[in-house]
């Protein structure tokens, strides 16, 4: 069995803030002309007063932005995240990290569904780069119910925030019942033989492969992290604690982001051994959605296989040292 | 305003933008670094903004209704905190702290520890987007706020420059001055006839060129003649719709005679005789320890 279908990210962002600005006058949308494919376009119909085109020029559009928080607006800042992070990389860190002003970066087509695209738009590192800057709040929502919760807590927390949306309909793991807590972990499937710690839309497929493990006789924790920054240390070490056994899956590369993160937190208060699961070290390529999964090792089935296969040479290793 | 009147009023500008220039000097002397030539070219342009034509109120520096002014060129930073402490927002005396540990007074602009900085800056080509945004904010606000913006011209290298240039008349911001210190200098730039020449950043007439191709209302001015400066930044804040460039023709280094149109006094430490040679030229005496040196 396998986790439903939830509704695309990219429209609970232009949905949901949408919605936020009806409430809020200060809530104003910068877009890179993108909006058509981020969804900023909803909010462009409903408050086209606060709907501000920056045109194709993304370094002025990240200016522009922290020019409007001095003046008391709340600027979400949208587009492809190979433009709204990597790009503009430099105005973040100096006009919106190092001032603290109260700026959401939307990074939209995050991960490997960025619509056929191609290595220029597949962004592997954005969640490695936004949490070693200081200062940065950096999210990566599950699914729908999530981010719609994400971006309703960003528009009332003062300071920069980089949320991770996706363009196609991922899976939904919460219900209606979910309440998104920044800075906290949440355990989304017990288990005790290993912890699977996961963010963003990768965390529903970790779920589904934990599913697959049950046949295999393994129970798998499944530990979901949407805020890789600031991150819940207690959380991640609480788990390593339980399972002494630790696989990190993301849609993104291992270096730095949530594989990073974990492995940095548990040598420093667990020592544990982590695997790291995800790009290792290149960039993407254009494909399907599934066909990328598969080639990275990110679908349902090969998160199971490989967790197995890590499992098993653990076993062997320590039958091995048994033996000797 | 009786002519008299008026010549008073820019002689009072001129002694201001010579007591900029002292703590420019004071400044940098006493931290044996930070940068000269920059801010003293742009010290006239601050005496007129901070004394005559910006709407402040320095003991209440988060005033909404407040004029803006962002100093892209944010090396120049000494210049700013010089302007600013002369106009009352902080004691003279903190300008000697400039660049020491713990002081607000950072290499570059950082509005987060120094009140009365509208942004921070120093990576260079950013000040101008900050500065649509906040002339987008205040004209969504409903504010009559106007919002200068100081660029090097060897600042306008920057990309970032000409992709706020192409925004700004998009949104007819007439309330966004931005003001070019055409000092014909960058920090080492290309070679020119002599060992100490250097090549200007723009040719004359490109800047003007350039902005007004741009959409914006361009205006031009001898940076250092104070009426001319200060009916200049009238004119400027009298909108047509446009935003307004002002490229202000000035001379690195302005004022001490050593460092006028040498490029290495972009930024460079000064011996004691050089202190006081440019101490001199300011008309400034030297408060030794052992008494007026």
């Amino acid at each position: 069995m396998t986790l439903p279908m939830g509704r695309a990210l990219r429209d609970v962002f232009g949905q949901t803030v949408t919605e936020l600005a009806s409430n809020d006058p200060r809530i104003v949308m910068l877009d890179a002309d993108t909006g058509s494919s981020t969804k900023a376009d909803i909010f462009q119909k409903a408050h086209p007063e606060r709907f501000l085109q920056m045109g194709i020029a993304e370094q002025n559009m990240l200016g522009v932005a922290a020019g409007l928080a001095t003046t008391g607006f709340v600027p979400f800042v949208s587009t492809f995240v190979a433009f709204a992070v990597v790009r503009p990389l430099d105005q973040i860190r100096v006009l919106i990290a190092q001032t603290g002003l109260n700026v959401k970066i939307c990074g939209g087509y995050a991960g490997l569904f960025t619509g056929v695209t191609g290595k220029t738009h597949l962004i592997v590192d954005d969640l490695s780069i936004m949490r070693a800057m200081p200062g940065m709040v950096t999210v990566a929502p599950a699914d729908d119910i999530e981010a719609d919760q994400v971006l309703r807590w960003a528009a009332s927390y003062y300071g920069p925030v980089y949320i991770r949306l996706v363009r196609d309909a991922t899976q939904r793991l919460f219900d209606e019942k979910y309440e998104f807590d920044p800075g906290r972990a949440v355990v989304v499937r017990d288990g005790c033989d290993v912890t699977l710690v996961s963010t963003g839309t990768q965390t529903p497929r970790v779920v589904d492969a934990a599913e697959l493990l049950v046949a295999r006789g393994i129970q798998a924790q499944v530990l979901h992290v949407p805020t890789l920054k600031p991150l819940d240390v207690p959380a991640i070490v609480a788990a390593a604690d339980l399972t002494g056994l630790v696989v990190t899956v993301e849609e993104g590369t291992v270096i730095g982001g949530l594989g990073g993160a974990v492995a940095e937190t548990l040598s420093e208060h667990r020592p544990t051994l982590v695997k790291r699961i995800g790009l290792q070290d290149v960039f993407g390529e254009s494909a399907s959605n599934d066909e990328l999964l598969e080639l990275y090792g990110l679908s349902a089935a090969r998160v199971a296989d490989q967790v197995q296969a890590f499992i098993e040479a653990r076993a062997s290793a320590h039958h091995a040292l048994g033996a000797s | 305003m009786t002519t008299t009147a008026q010549d008073q009023e820019i002689s009072q500008l001129e002694e201001v933008a010579r007591r900029i220039r002292v703590g420019v000097i004071r400044g940098v002397n006493k931290a044996k670094a930070g940068h000269l030539g920059g801010p003293l070219s742009a010290a006239d342009i601050l005496a007129a903004l901070y004394f005559h034509i910006m709407r402040v109120r320095p003991a209440e520096p988060t005033w909404p209704d407040r004029d803006r002014f962002i100093l892209s060129k944010g090396h120049s930073s000494i210049g700013l905190y010089s302007a600013l402490a002369v106009r009352g927002y902080f004691p003279v005396e903190e300008l000697l702290t400039f660049d020491s540990l713990g002081s607000r007074l950072q290499g570059h602009p950082d509005m987060t520890r120094l009140p009365g900085l509208d942004m921070s800056t120093g990576s260079l080509g950013m000040g101008i987007s900050a500065g649509i945004g906040i002339a987008l904010g205040t004209r969504l606000a409903g504010r009559d706020s106007r919002t200068f913006v100081m660029l090097g011209d060897g600042e306008c290298q920057e990309g970032e420059v000409w992709e706020a240039a192409f925004l700004a008349p998009r949104y007819h911001l007439d309330n966004l001055i931005a003001i070019v210190d055409h000092n014909k200098l960058q920090q080492y730039g290309w070679p020119g006839a002599g060992p100490e020449d250097r090549l200007p950043p723009a040719w004359p007439g490109e800047l003007v060129a350039k902005w007004s191709a741009f959409g914006w209302r361009v205006l031009e001015v001898d940076g250092h003649d104070m009426a001319a400066v200060v009916r200049v930044l009238e004119e400027a804040t009298v909108g047509d719709g446009r935003p307004v460039a002002i490229i202000a023709n000035t001379i690195k280094g302005r004022g001490v005679s050593f460092m006028e149109g040498r490029y290495y006094w972009h930024t460079r430490t000064m011996t004691d005789e050089e202190f006081a040679t440019a101490m001199a030229d300011l008309g400034e005496p030297v408060i030794t320890a052992g008494g007026a040196a």
